[in-house]
């Protein structure tokens, strides 16, 4: 679960991160009382959605496509700019490379102060998988694409390593710090820093934080100028205050739809359908109907106890996607059972029509049950006994033009 | 021989009178799996039937191997106590036994419960995990076997293929084609989908690699960390036996979580493509698509000698 950059600077500024005055907007007029309120000097109007990019992003007019403004992070010098730049952004779709063309609506701003920079540094803290351990890694390239970084300059990026589940120490960080060429005030600033946003990490079992750009500012203090935090979905139930930060806006509403029925769905750009138990099998379905020439509209893991209900609606999300021109199941019955899965199917159908070629592939306990109850339905189901066999009929019968 | 589990196990059920326990608990006792107990806080005392099979509940887990002096633990317990659930079976199991296999199905525990178990782990060195979030481990025996975890055990046949994976149905796919092409398997372990993780891929392909009833390996992977590109680099240095593998998530999506928690490509890492290579450049006969593992399989054996063309 990701958060906007103004709720997880709230969260930097009580766990001794150090952050810039700011002022979370819903409107213009907010923006520019903000503006008083920071004292109506140079301030940074910011986008708020969940993407990077945003600084090099292009605003567009939801209603024509028309270009609003370039960059969805502008900095002000007067009340005019900010009442422009916040018009500009709000409401309007924010295109950047990691919202895809269609870009994010923008119904959140942050007007924030300004500072005098003197240099931009990166950081993120993550989990490492291999080590076992929370990983800070640090650069003196601030403010430009960390992969990038990695790619072009690898002993550019400083690692430290925790402990287990224990935080960083004073030392270690420091010895980070010295790493990043930080001396005096700015290396025990930057220390506590890493420190404290260490204890904040794991007291709200976060998954990742980047820092990017962290600066060092003319009078050698350091501060978190952009923040952006993940938290793990696992550990949503010792944490019902995230419930406050949730954004739904920014999910998939059809993606938050299928977790709700504990179905998991991801939304791709093909045309055939799946549904499949287990994400595994889910993943390897996807790779073989493009294997096969076609190209997958979803992921969508039934889970391993599946019920009628469950299929019913895992048929109707499948089905929503107007995009979708077959379906392919495949299912390896293990605690899933093959009769479930049929009477699931039929009953979807039943329900909800189906106008679209389909294709069944059953395996594992009670196939043969499965089987003949799909035989029996009179329903135009296309059978296979192999995923490979599956996945070419889906394709061939969608390339016929069923 | 199999790996870690033999087919006369002595087993424990923790979380047994919970909905999943006790289900999979019958599943287990039919396909032959010797279940001596169960574990349920406040309920010590009682006693649960798994199909027919009565068998005794208990308060804690030093208790419950110090009566039954069972060798593995399964742990069907929710997410919020299952961190402190595998602790709990580890400590008991190093300070009774002296050793013992923890094998965790629960899906959706905090990633930092698991780096602190994991980190716990360290002081039991005897004790091994598995998983947690997989389908677990079975060694099939020449009559019924050892079935710990949610596998369909009827799929399963004794034989000399050893099988690991961090997918539960795409290692019954795997399954049921080696059974297909008239081969069994010495022990199946699906070692989870989560990030952090007990038993990884290489103590896997090592115990395979010294276990004389495996003679060839199949090992499936899927996008997301490293894990794969390190078992590779693991089989080109030591590998003997044939393997044969395959990786899922070449289509996934960068940026989105597939299912599993771990599956996710961050940064352009993780891809299958990378993983892949990594497969082919350490001699491993990769599978392009999951339902020819068989055949795969079949090819790799006749190359090695050890099947007839």
């Amino acid at each position: 679960m990701n958060i906007h950059e103004y709720q997880a600077k709230n969260m930097f500024r009580e766990s001794g991160v150090p952050v810039l005055e700011g002022v979370h907007c819903k409107n213009v007029d907010e923006a520019l009382s903000a503006y008083q309120k920071l004292g109506r000097g140079t301030v940074a109007v910011k986008s708020q959605i969940h993407a990077g990019g945003r600084g090099k992003g292009t605003l567009l007019c939801p209603d024509t496509g028309e270009v609003r403004m370039k960059g969805g992070v502008k900095i002000a010098f007067s009340e005019h700019e900010v009442g422009e730049y916040a018009s500009n952004i709000l409401g309007n779709l924010l295109v950047t490379k990691q919202t895809g063309p269609a870009g994010k609506m923008v119904r959140n701003l942050y007007v924030e102060a300004g500072c005098s920079i003197a240099h931009e540094y990166y950081l993120a803290m993550l989990i490492d998988r291999s080590a076992n351990s929370l990983l800070v890694m640090a650069s003196e390239q601030g403010g430009v694409d960390i992969e990038d970084v990695a790619e072009n300059d690898p002993d550019a990026i400083h690692r430290i390593w925790s402990e287990g589940k224990n935080g960083f120490t004073e030392s270690q960080c420091l010895e980070l710090g010295s790493a990043l060429g930080l001396v005096g005030e700015s290396c025990s600033s930057f220390s506590d820093l890493v420190v404290n946003l260490g204890e904040l990490f794991i007291r709200s079992d976060c998954s990742m934080i980047e820092i990017n750009p962290l600066v060092r500012t003319e009078n050698g203090g350091m501060i978190a100028l952009d923040a952006k935090v993940s938290f793990d979905d696992n550990a949503l139930f010792r944490h019902p205050e995230w419930e406050n930060v949730r954004d739904l806006s920014e999910e998939e509403e059809i993606e938050v739809r299928a977790k709700e029925t504990g179905l998991s769905y991801v939304k791709l750009d093909g045309d055939i359908g799946c549904m499949v138990n287990g994400a595994g099998l889910a993943m390897a379905t996807m790779d073989v109907i493009k294997l096969y020439g076609g190209e997958p509209a979803n992921f969508l893991d039934v889970g391993g106890g599946a019920n009628e209900d469950q299929v019913t609606t895992a048929f109707s999300i499948i089905l929503e996607d107007p995009n979708v021109k077959g379906i392919l199941v495949n299912i390896f019955g293990g605690i899933m059972r093959c009769d479930i899965i049929a009477n699931g199917i039929i009953a979807a159908v039943g329900k909800l029509g189906l106008s679209d070629p389909l294709v069944v592939r059953l395996a594992g306990t009670n196939v043969d049950e499965g089987k003949a109850i799909l035989e029996n339905s009179g329903l135009n189901i296309h059978p296979a006994d192999s995923l490979a066999e599956g996945a070419e009929k889906i394709v061939n019968l969608i390339q016929e033009g069923f | 021989m199999s790996i870690w589990v033999g087919e006369d196990a002595k087993v424990l059920i923790q979380g047994v009178t919970g909905r999943q326990g006790t289900f999979h608990g019958g599943k287990m006792v039919e396909y032959g799996t010797d279940i001596v107990g169960g574990v349920t806080p406040g309920k010590g005392g009682m006693t649960v039937s798994l199909h027919g099979r009565v068998v005794p509940v208990f308060d804690g887990m030093e208790q419950a191997v110090e009566e039954t002096m069972a060798d593995v633990s399964v742990i069907y317990v929710p997410p919020p106590y299952a961190g402190a659930a595998i602790k709990e079976a580890a400590s008991a199991f190093q300070t009774v036994r002296g050793s013992g296999l923890v094998v965790c199905i629960t899906e959706g525990i905090p990633i930092l419960d698991m780096v602190d178990v994991v980190d716990a782990m360290a002081s039991y060195p005897d004790v091994r995990l598995i998983g947690p979030n997989c389908p677990c481990i079975i060694t099939p025996g020449s009559n019924g076997g050892s079935k710990i975890g949610i596998m369909p055990g009827h799929i399963h046949r004794k034989g000399r293929i050893g099988i690991v994976s961090k997918s539960g149905t795409l290692t019954y796919e795997a399954v049921a084609q080696t059974t297909g092409i008239g081969e069994g398997q010495s022990t199946c372990i699906g070692i989870g989908g989560d990030p952090v993780q007990g038993t990884g891929f290489i103590d896997c392909l090592e115990a395979f690699e010294s276990d004389p009833q495996t003679e060839a390996i199949v090992l499936i992977g899927e996008i997301g960390g490293s894990a794969e590109e390190e078992a590779a680099e693991w089989i080109s240095a030591n590998g003997t036996k044939p393997v044969v593998g395959f990786v899922a998530g070449s289509t996934a999506p960068p940026g989105k979580r597939m299912g599993h928690a771990g599956a996710i490509i961050s940064g352009g890492k993780g891809t299958a493509a990378e993983k892949i290579t990594a497969f082919r450049a350490a001699g491993i006969h990769v599978a392009d698509d999951p339902s020819v593992i068989g055949q795969v399989l079949a090819d790799a054996l006749i190359e090695a000698g050890l099947r007839e063309s």
